[in-house]
């Protein structure tokens, strides 16, 4: 069994919005929501910016002690599940539970919580750490929490790809849907990283820009983090078009691969295998796609290799896709940012507008795409691509596809 | 004085790549001793945990020889010392 899978419910919450319309506002925009860190002391770290979501309070969305038992990332997961799952205007019967599917992507889990009791505990002179302190870190703590939420009883589980665990995350839902293993899923990704111990390790990276993300740009100087989650219900297109759900578009294709080459220098053909995967996953030729959401975190060895990748796929197919990089507005979200991305590319179809490249300054030579800078552009698309390389060169790529109209 | 700070900057640099100080000399680029960027990354960190100094991201790319370290680390060295007598 094969069945055309469509998304009818995305729940966002990120630095340019705390919720898919308020997320989407900014982007169509391109404002970006790089601004100072309030999370880590002032001065503590070399750079001083980031994509936190603004004015955060769990006790806005839970109760003070269902908030204790979650951290900030898996609050976040809840938090844009709900709203994917309200928005989608599923039912979710008896019998739906055990036919529907959770898979969720995060890189580092609850290393804030983690980070505050270790700290109590080596710096604080405490003997003890907190009884809930392993629920609360473990990665898979969202994807239980959605399935409290909602009694699933399906296949539930989480997925840990670095920078790629959010597509990873929904390519296997996807999958799992189009094959008939379930009949709804609710995928994405969350992340949390604002603890200082944790953005230290960055820091000494030195990947991180000391000022803006500018993905594509000469004068790029790294990555910034971002922070928050992405949900997609998805379910057979049958499915949603005989229940009249809204749909905003399709998952059509997911691709896969490893460099096996360097944990942190990405690899060109590491990133051409995956996005020609996705497409022939999908059925679709290169010539079909319009829009790519990149991967764009803007250091300077992604952005120039992911552009050298694109040009290898695509061919003189290349000059005509319009490329962006939506990192510059909600910042490298890590085990999230694939959720953000396909959220974004989703929309972008739906609305028909590509988000652009915020904070683009000058061409780059070794980017030469058309990057869609700084100023979103209308245009009507009917397939897009959203790349994710992650450390450690696992590379997932997903195709969309607007939704019958 | 100079001379002490490149032996003591060869070793720190030996030690993160587990090659023997007399492997390296002074004259060599990075490129020569095939350090990538993460060998790059975890020289630089056990150099300013050495010498105490903060090495900024822009000075740090700009450092691709042995020579180029030793320099760096002379004038931040040189900076903090300046710092803490003024």
């Amino acid at each position: 069994m094969t069945r055309r899978v469509a998304v009818t419910g995305i729940g966002v919450i990120a630095a340019p919005g705390s919720t898919r319309a308020a997320f989407w506002e900014s982007l169509r925009n391109g404002r970006s929501a790089i601004r100072p860190m309030t999370l880590v002391p002032e001065g503590a770290l070399r750079f001083p910016n980031a994509a936190e979501v603004p004015d955060f309070r769990a006790s806005d969305y839970m109760d003070d002690k269902e908030a204790d038992l979650l951290d900030r990332f898996a609050q976040f997961a809840l938090i844009a599940a709900r709203e994917a799952v309200a928005g989608s205007a599923l039912r979710i019967t008896p019998e739906l539970k055990a036919r529907t599917a959770i898979v969720t992507g995060t890189s580092s889990g609850g290393i804030t919580s983690e980070d505050r009791e270790f700290h109590s505990l080596y710096a604080e002179g405490s003997t003890r750490i907190h009884p809930l302190s392993i629920a609360r870190t473990m990665g898979n703590a969202g994807a239980s929490r959605i399935a409290r939420e909602y009694g699933i009883v399906g296949p539930s589980y989480t997925v840990s790809t670095a920078c790629a665990s959010a597509s990873h995350a929904i390519g296997q839902a996807f999958w799992m849907v189009r094959n008939g293993v379930v009949d709804a899923a609710i995928a994405g990704g969350s992340e949390a990283p604002f603890s200082l111990g944790f953005l230290k390790a960055w820091e000494a990276m030195r990947i991180v820009a000391p000022d803006t993300c500018r993905p594509f740009s000469r004068d790029r100087k790294g990555l910034i983090l971002g922070e928050g989650a992405a949900m997609l219900v998805m379910e057979p297109l049958e499915h949603a078009q005989a229940r009249g759900a809204k749909i905003w578009g399709e998952i059509a294709g997911f691709g896969m691969s490893s460099d096996a080459f360097h944990l942190t220098q990405p690899l060109a053909e590491g990133a051409v295998r995956a996005m020609r995967s996705a497409l022939e996953d999908a059925a679709a030729g290169p010539e079909v796609i319009g829009y790519i959401n990149a991967h764009g975190t803007g250091t300077l060895a992604n952005d120039a290799t992911e552009s050298q990748a694109i040009r290898e796929v695509f061919g003189a197919h290349a000059e005509k896709l319009q490329v962006s990089s939506t990192k510059s507005m909600h910042g490298h979200a890590l085990g999230a940012a694939g959720a953000l991305e396909a959220a974004a590319t989703l929309l972008a179809v739906d609305d028909g507008l590509i988000p652009p490249t915020a904070n683009f300054t000058e061409a780059d030579p070794d980017c030469a795409l058309d990057v869609v800078p700084n100023t979103a552009r209308a245009a009507s698309i009917e397939w897009a691509l959203s790349n994710s390389f992650a450390f450690g060169g696992l590379n997932a790529v997903l195709v969309f596809r607007r939704g019958a109209r | 004085m100079p001379d002490e700070l490149a032996t003591r900057t060869i070793r720190v640099i030996a030690k993160t790549q587990h090659l023997p100080p007399e492997s390296i000399t002074i004259e060599q680029s990075f490129a020569e001793l095939k350090f990538d960027s993460l060998d790059g990354m975890n020289i630089l960190f056990a150099i300013e945990n050495e010498f105490d100094i903060s090495i900024p991201d822009d000075q740090a790319a700009q450092i691709k020889s042995v020579r180029e370290m030793v320099e760096g680390i002379e004038k931040l060295v040189a900076a903090k010392q300046a710092a803490v007598q003024g």
